[in-house]
């Protein structure tokens, strides 16, 4: 086990992912599929416009990308802090 | 050779294949039973979680309530995919590292209290029966096309298969068993969307399709959609015509009850290492999608075709289809097999030999009804959870697709129901009655007792089946709701707070259920016995907060009441902290351990 402070600051630098991935969470999700769709009604795809993209295919797209990126960066997180698994 | 025994080979071989796998695969011990997914490849593991995950409801159920609302059930396709990266964010690395085999036991250990323990193991219960409930209405579904009865038998049929299915027990613990019925229900689900997206846009991904051109008039596919239904008086297929508010609660509760769903969260505690379990997560995201992508373009592209079935000659200027062609014409062949279930029917109200199908509530379509002499609209009932299997024979594909699908939908419902029922009889019987109720009671009791207790959930489920509180995406859609605003806070607090206690978290857990469960039986029904409900989700208690969407709402109780209670009550124990900070880091993962 490494010491205390070490431990801190890897958690800390954790959530400071884990809050920025959340953030690209809701924006694709709940912002451009749902609330902001409005705005985003000028860009026109196939038909419809970029919101109703991002409501039924957008944000699954992006979800897979945050999850391969938090799993990728958290992997190198703990070599960096020294706590990854023997 | 008939469209009958084509399904009974298609359904019948696959069955054949996972028991076959099954037999070849078996589990020897409870421990291997447990830990099925020990020493599996990450990328095995994300299929055979998206097995157990996709049931009823995804496959058969989804698109089938996107097709006829369109962009205002957008909140199904973020829900159940969003909730992924809650799962490998929030979740699932911490409790690899935590090392036990169940939810409850997480919890109960974290909160160093039997009773967190038992109020956890309730919660479970609950929102799987109901879970189940859901998974019931599909295999009813299922079962009635397939076997051409009725619904009602096609479910008493379904419940017996299940019970069988989850009795021969252990099956469900085989990850090869789920990678294999994961490969048989994305071929089913993939396959005729193939097929119409070809016949519809030319394009041979469907999700691609969905946004493409439609080939006979050279509009955008959507474009079209829309005009054709608003001709009809529905409402445009991609526009926002639902409450905003409710649709984004509806959205986060479908997210969070992802990750508090047992079955799911148990897959990522057996992974090798903590690091497996956050590629695990993004794996299972990646099978999930698959059909997840598909699915919009499967509803869009059916409620073309079937306006298009209906309106034959050009829209609703061109006149409505004749009784005579659906009888005769093979292409209507579809709605007689349907018939037969009782969840299609039309009727010719004004005798005017054709059947008008349109928006008989707007008001633009009742002046216009009244010029021409209609009644009504005549396709009197069309349940939504039928359109993924009808699809096939709606877009005249071949016999064999018609099959696979059959033989895809039931690997969903079936998998999904006997995986839940399994969860619920170990918990009865395991955490319940060996765990607080009798600890001395012997190994044969204690199987005895699971599988009374798979029995009576069953019993239940399909009780409840016969007058579901919804269609099966809908049942399920509570199910999360519950989950949502039991499990997940719990999971989460125990990992991100070290404040709260076994008082706070129990009291969060209890009121979290409670009002979630007062709420929907409120809408739903007492226990969801039709006729007892005071409210409905048409016109709600609270604003526009419908019981499918409150889930988020129960959550944020839970999460309340936990910091509250929490704050008036002792701290939690020192050795507690230590344990909660050695959770946080990967380093010193054993392999999970037996208890």
């Amino acid at each position: 086990m490494s010491d205390n402070s070490s431990n801190n600051a890897y958690w800390a630098a954790n959530m400071r992912i884990i809050k920025i991935s959340l953030v690209i969470w809701a924006l694709v999700s709940f912002g451009f599929g749902i609330l902001l769709r409005p705005l985003l009604s000028g860009i026109r795809v196939g038909g419809t416009d970029l919101g109703f993209w991002f409501a039924q295919q957008g944000s699954i797209l992006v979800f897979l990308a945050i999850i391969f990126f938090y799993a990728w960066r958290m992997n190198r997180l703990d070599r960096e802090h020294g706590v990854e698994e023997e | 050779m008939d469209q009958f025994t084509i399904n009974l080979l298609f359904v019948g071989s696959s069955f054949a294949l996972y028991i076959g796998i099954a037999i070849w695969a078996r589990a020897g011990s409870t421990s291997e039973f447990y830990a099925a997914g020990r020493g599996v490849h990450p990328v095995t593991n994300g299929m055979a979680t998206a097995a157990d995950w996709m049931s009823a409801a995804s496959f058969i159920s989804m698109a089938g309530l996107i097709a006829f609302t369109g962009y205002d059930n957008s909140s199904f396709l973020m829900g159940w995919t969003g909730g992924y990266v809650l799962l490998a964010l929030l979740l699932a690395p911490y409790l690899r590292k935590f090392g036990k085999f169940t939810v409850s036991e997480f919890i109960g250990d974290r909160f160093y209290s039997q009773t967190a323990r038992i109020v956890a193991v309730v919660c479970l219960i609950v929102a799987s029966t109901t879970y189940v409930i859901g998974q019931m209405t599909g295999v009813g579904v299922a079962f009635g096309r397939f076997l051409e009865v009725d619904n009602t038998t096609g479910l008493l049929i379904g419940a017996c298969v299940v019970f069988a299915y989850a009795v021969f027990g252990g099956m469900k613990g085989v990850t090869y068993t789920q990678v294999a019925q994961y490969v048989v229900l994305i071929t089913a689900y993939t396959i005729p969307a193939v097929f119409i997206s070809l016949q519809l846009t030319g394009n041979p991904i469907p999700g691609l399709g969905l946004f493409g051109n439609d080939v006979a008039s050279g509009e955008p596919l959507l474009t079209k959609l829309d005009q054709v239904v608003t001709e009809l008086g529905f409402n445009s297929y991609t526009s926002n015509n639902a409450d905003t508010f409710n649709m984004v609660l509806f959205t986060l509760s479908l997210m969070i009850g992802t990750a508090g769903l047992p079955h799911v969260i148990m897959r990522f505690f057996t992974v090798p290492k903590v690091a497996d379990a956050r590629w695990s997560a993004g794996w299972a995201l990646v099978f999930i999608a698959l059909l997840y992508i598909t699915a919009p373009a499967v509803g869009a592209m059916a409620r073309l075709n079937i306006t298009d079935m209906m309106w034959p000659n050009g829209g609703v200027n061109g006149g409505a289809v004749e009784v005579q062609q659906i009888q005769n014409d093979p292409k209507y062949d579809w709605m007689h097999t349907w018939q037969k279930t009782g969840l299609l029917a039309w009727e010719d109200k004004n005798d005017d030999g054709k059947i008008q199908y349109y928006n008989d509530k707007n008001a633009d379509m009742q002046a216009l009804a009244g010029e021409k002499g209609w009644v009504g609209n005549e396709l009197t009932k069309f349940n939504r959870d039928i359109l993924v299997l009808a699809n096939p024979e709606i877009a005249n594909l071949p016999g064999w697709v018609i099959g696979l699908v059959a033989a895809g939908g039931l690997a969903a419902a079936l998998s999904t129901a006997a995986g839940l029922l399994l969860a619920i009889s170990s918990a009865v019987s395991h955490d319940l009655i060996k765990g607080a109720i009798k600890p001395s009671i012997s190994e044969k009791s204690e199987l005895m007792s699971a599988r009374v207790a798979m029995a009576v959930a069953i019993i239940v489920a399909t009780y409840l089946g016969l007058n579901p509180p919804g269609f099966a995406a809908q049942t399920v859609a509570l199910a999360f709701g519950l989950a949502a605003a039991s499990i997940f806070p719990a999971l989460m607090m125990g990992i991100f707070s070290t404040r709260i206690n076994n008082t706070g978290a129990v009291a969060g857990m209890l009121s979290g259920l409670v009002v979630t469960l007062v709420y929907i039986f409120l809408h739903k029904g007492w226990f969801f016995i039709p006729g007892t409900a005071s409210f409905s989700d048409a016109d709600p208690l609270l604003g526009t907060i419908k019981s499918t969407s409150f889930g988020a709402i129960g959550a944020a109780v839970n999460f309340a009441v936990a910091y509250f209670v929490a704050g008036m009550t002792k701290e939690t124990p020192q050795v507690i902290k230590d344990l909660v900070e050695s959770v946080r880091i990967p380093r010193g993962a054993g392999a999970a351990q037996d208890h």
